[in-house]
């Protein structure tokens, strides 16, 4: 394995690492301040791997992820919560171990159904496919067990940031216009997702979303 | 390799880690005092305060029975062993292959279960809270220290610690993610079992807080003696798997005499950093409650699971 | 050149109304824009009727027999439904439940919204589709939640957050497309090409593909309303503005099932076994079955009507599932004519709801004695969704029914029952509503009518008759779809 190759697997480990860390997380500065450094992450091992297959294009998907994932978004979100006033302990719907639990379970599920794709591929990093499927649903269950509106939105962008690290380097890279419109996407979804912490306060006087169950299944 | 110059270092080994934990337990106090603006005490602190021991009358309550006084020589012996058996300045020792991880993990095991049933014996409340805790703490770090050192034998194709430590210390460069994992894992189990903080503090006599201490309350004179240097010897040797684990570089040969200095001067320099980053993580980190340490060391068991489910995933 | 006209006009319609969206003559200009879209579309129409399949844009975009049709009913149902919003939000801001800038929002997002499903419709990029999809999804999260109540955002909250997740399990199918596609195409554009993924579909890596659409399907199920993903449907379909309602089930829905579509066939030509079908007919049979039992327990018109537009998707989906010409035939009628009438029938709730105040059903009564035009549109609308005969929806019904039982003989009780379960729920709760003592009142304004007879006519020609070009169409996308 070349050193290129080395340090693209050591950032995907830190990839996961940093989902199972956001998982046992329960202040939400901590939370921004992980997903910023996820961001970091994702940008490097995208930047490795555009040197080492000298696709000019993921440079600049490596530029966009600083600026929106590292700058950007968490700068809004700080914004935000600074606004909102919001920076309690997060309460889990399940406790954190058990939590804990569940995410090896989905790494390994992960794992499993990522293995028969590593073995044929080829190409520049075998393991990278699994670890951004199980970084993805780490953040989805992330999504699932978290009761306030903003942890949600945070495991909603490292999910995001999981799908990069597949795209950038599983495939070396979507073309250009799709990286394009999904950071746009992403982008969007984030400010209308600001704008709505604002609408669910002004209507629940508060960011929990236990209050939201009015709409019953029925 | 001859047989002679094998057991030559072998004894070599033994009596330097046996010599040499004062030491390090002395340095690392030394540099948590200065890191917290404290007057540090000499780092020759421990061995005096060994001496002292065992020069004073040793008082043993009225009830308690020959386990009790079994227990610190156990304990010694046990951490003595499991300190020979770990490659600190040499592989391939005379003792080594007598002894894996599996056996090393158990060696500890030992150690622990002797000093929680002589903390109970006496019957005070304070024994038996002590050995609770014990038990807890360490029924979860096994698992998670066993997972570590899995994750290293499965790179190295071998459970046997010397033939772990040849083949990372003589490989090509390159970087094993599933080792980063284990690494931080190991480095929160070595927190946990030497009862440093987040777990334990190591200067406190709290009754709310205190795990190790609370179980060595009734011990004096000779007895504590042995115990307070099983507990560096233990440090010592947690340190030098970590080490050997996690960067092998410099290690000698047995009957190498010429890479020996070499082995010395790594070691030394390594376990001089290893000391201050201790401290200094001492320092930074505040102690859980207990009811978290079970979280603890459950981020520490995912870690070292995840290490080894990296380790199948990346081949690395 | 047709085709950029179709996606230029809703896009420059967005933009313009963005910055007139509030003035006075916005809704008149709102129909205008979507009238313009729906003579572009019938332009794009007729040069395909003449030329036959083209791309355009460096093969960015193209159009196939698949999604003409589906192109022409999306910018039909947005025109008339351009026409019905009309007078229905001039009411609603005579209601004081919306100012003049929430009506800039609304009309601006409206025309992006077309523009993104005609995107998703042409373009031929699946990326693009995918980008396509999901701006979708924001610009209707911020039509859901135009009324800003608390309803609105909770539904609004849930859509967001139900179908992000989706679309993101969609991207990650996508990428792993990608990955099967790349190693046989060759990295860079055209990997990610339908016409190009098709040509080579038999050599893509049969373990990657069939995981991939694993992903796609749960991903654009999500959007498709299929059970268990559709919790999010009946909410933003009860709580935004009817006219978004009308779209969200008439097309948004067969955008996403579009979607579905076009990746089974990838994934059956890569495996050359059912895979997929078996798959999506699974889902199809859950969601017809668990739509039709909850239809009876709904209080909420727009809740019930959204729970039989989760009853439909069922059928279609089951119908592609079982493949064959005669099922995807039925399965593509069965789109056109589910999302004219539903979107007809959300017309007419839509006007009944302003005019008794309320959308709760068991307050809602006597339509036919105040406005009889209303009460028979729902009447009808309701007779045609069912599947009475001459409507068209008894032709697809009754072909997907007839191959069900040549072929899939296990599951025609599940489709029998359901679909008397849903008639009985939506017969018993339309008919009190329709007959009996008044509770409606006059409106402010004279409702849109027009477009629910439209629709309605047109529902019941092609269950009557054809035109041969369509049945073209139609035959030649069910080969495709096989």
């Amino acid at each position: 394995m070349s050193l290129a190759n080395q340090i693209v697997n050591l950032l995907a480990a830190l990839l996961l690492l940093i989902a199972f860390a956001m998982l046992s997380q329960r202040r939400i500065l901590t939370l921004i301040k992980l997903l910023a450094w996820q961001g970091g992450a994702l940008a490097a091992s995208t930047a490795i791997v555009a040197y080492s297959t000298g696709q000019p294009h993921l440079y600049f998907s490596a530029g966009l992820t600083v600026a929106l994932k590292v700058g950007l978004i968490p700068w809004v979100l700080h914004r935000l919560i600074d606004r909102l006033n919001v920076r309690w302990d997060i309460e889990t719907l399940i406790n954190i171990p058990a939590t804990m639990l569940i995410g090896i379970g989905l790494v390994i599920f992960a794992f499993a159904l990522a293995t028969p794709i590593s073995q044929m591929a080829s190409v520049f990093t075998r393991s990278t496919l699994g670890i951004a499927l199980a970084s993805v649903l780490l953040s989805f269950l992330m999504m699932i067990v978290r009761r306030k509106a903003v942890p949600q939105v945070i495991g909603f962008l490292a999910m995001e940031n999981g799908l990069f690290f597949a795209a950038t380097s599983a495939t070396y890279g979507m073309p250009l216009v799709v990286e394009l419109g999904v950071a746009l996407d992403v982008l969007v979804g984030t400010f209308i997702f600001g704008i709505f912490f604002f609408h669910i306060r002004e209507q629940f006087d508060s960011l929990d979303i236990r209050h939201m169950e009015k709409l019953k299944q029925d | 390799m001859n047989l002679s110059a094998g057991i030559a270092f072998q004894v070599l080994q033994s009596v330097f880690v046996v010599l040499a934990a004062p030491l390090l337990m002395g340095w690392v106090n030394q540099c948590r005092a200065w890191l917290q603006n404290r007057t540090a005490p000499s780092v020759l602190l421990p061995y005096w305060t060994l001496a002292k021991l065992f020069h004073k009358d040793a008082v043993i309550a009225r009830d308690a029975s020959p386990l009790f006084r079994l227990t610190p020589y156990v304990l010694f012996g046990c951490m003595w062993l499991a300190a020979g058996i770990v490659p600190v300045l040499a592989t391939g020792l005379p003792f080594a292959p007598a002894a894996d991880i599996i056996a090393l993990v158990g060696v500890f095991a030992l150690a622990r279960v002797f000093s929680a049933l002589a903390a109970m014996d006496i019957g005070t409340s304070f024994g038996g809270l002590g050995a609770r805790r014990e038990m807890l703490i360490g029924f979860l770090a096994e698992p998670a220290m066993l997972m570590t050192l899995f994750t290293a034998a499965f790179i190295s194709g071998s459970t046997q610690l010397t033939t772990i430590v040849d083949t990372l210390a003589h490989r090509a460069f390159a970087i094993y993610p599933s080792l980063a994992f284990a690494g931080a894992a190991f480095l929160m189990v070595l927190l946990a079992e030497n009862a440093r903080i987040p777990i334990d503090n190591p200067t406190t006599h709290l009754e709310l807080t205190m795990v190790h201490e609370a179980m060595i309350l009734e011990y004096s004179a000779r007895h504590l003696a042995l115990i307070e240097w099983a507990v560096a010897i233990k440090l010592f040797a947690y340190m030098t798997i970590g080490i050997a684990l996690f960067m092998p570089w410099g290690i000698a040969a047995a009957g190498d005499w010429s890479a020996l200095p070499l082995a010395i001067a790594a070691l030394l320099a390594k376990l001089a950093l290893a000391g201050a980053a201790l401290a200094l993580l001492e320092t930074l980190l505040a102690k859980l409650r207990l009811f978290l340490a079970p979280e603890f060391l459950s981020a520490a068991f995912l870690l070292a699971v995840l290490g080894m489910l990296t380790h199948f995933l990346v081949q690395a | 050149m047709e085709i950029t006209l179709v996606l230029g006009v809703p896009l420059i319609g967005g933009l313009l109304l963005a910055l007139t969206g509030h003035k006075r003559y916005a809704a008149e200009l709102n129909a205008l824009m979507s009238l313009a879209t729906f003579v572009a579309a019938a332009l794009l129409t007729g040069r395909v009727i003449a030329d036959g399949p083209m791309t355009a844009l460096h093969e960015q975009l193209f159009i196939d027999p698949f999604n003409v049709f589906l192109v022409a009913l999306t910018a039909l149902v947005a025109f008339t439904t351009a026409l019905f919003s009309r007078p229905y939000m001039r009411i609603e801001q005579h209601h004081g439940r919306l100012n003049a800038a929430r009506l800039r929002l609304y009309h601006s997002m409206y025309q992006l919204f077309t523009f993104m499903m005609l995107l998703c419709l042409l373009s031929n990029n699946v990326g693009v589709l995918w980008v396509a999809m999901e701006g979708a999804t924001l610009t209707t999260v911020l039509l859901v939640s135009l009324y800003r109540t608390p309803a609105s955002i909770e539904a609004a909250w849930k859509y967001f957050i139900l179908c992000s997740v989706g679309i993101a399990q969609a991207l990650f199918g996508t990428i792993l497309l990608y990955f099967a596609a790349e190693r046989v195409l060759g990295p860079g554009g055209t990997a990610l090409l339908w016409t190009h993924l098709y040509a080579v579909r038999h050599q893509l890596e049969p373990t990657v593909v069939s995981l991939a659409f694993v992903f796609l399907l749960l991903g654009f199920g999500t959007k498709v309303g299929l059970v268990p993903l559709h919790n999010w449907l009946p909410d933003a379909h009860a709580e935004g503005p009817t006219p978004i309602s009308a779209v969200l089930s008439g097309l948004l829905l067969n955008v996403a099932l579009y979607a579905v579509v076009r990746s089974k066939v990838l994934v059956d030509g890569a495996l050359g076994r059912n895979f997929s079908g078996d798959l999506m007919m699974g889902f199809g049979l859950l969601s017809l079955v668990v739509a039709a039992f909850f239809l009876s327990r709904q209080k909420d018109i727009k809740r019930m009507f959204a729970y039989s537009s989760i009853e439909h998707m069922g059928i279609v989906t089951f119908a592609f599932g079982m493949g064959g010409p005669v099922a995807a035939f039925a399965g593509l009628l069965h789109m056109t004519v589910h999302s004219l009438t539903k979107s007809a029938i959300f017309f007419t709730v839509g006007h009944a709801s302003q005019k008794t105040g309320t959308q709760n059903m068991a307050d809602i009564r006597g339509l036919i004695e105040q406005s009889p035009t209303i009460g028979w549109g729902l009447v009808l609308g309701s007779l045609a969704i069912l599947g009475m005969p001459p409507f068209g929806v008894f032709t697809s019904e009754f072909m997907v029914l007839t191959t069900a039982m040549h072929e899939h003989p296990w599951a025609t009780p599940f489709l029998l029952v359901a679909l008397g379960v849903a008639f009985a729920a939506i017969f018993g709760k339309v008919q009190p509503m329709v007959f009996g003592e008044t509770t409606a009142r006059r409106l402010p304004h004279p409702p849109a009518l027009v477009p629910v007879f439209l629709h309605l006519a047109l529902v019941l020609l092609l269950g009557l008759y054809i035109p041969p070009y369509l049945v073209e169409w139609y035959r030649q996308a069910a080969a495709f779809i096989g």
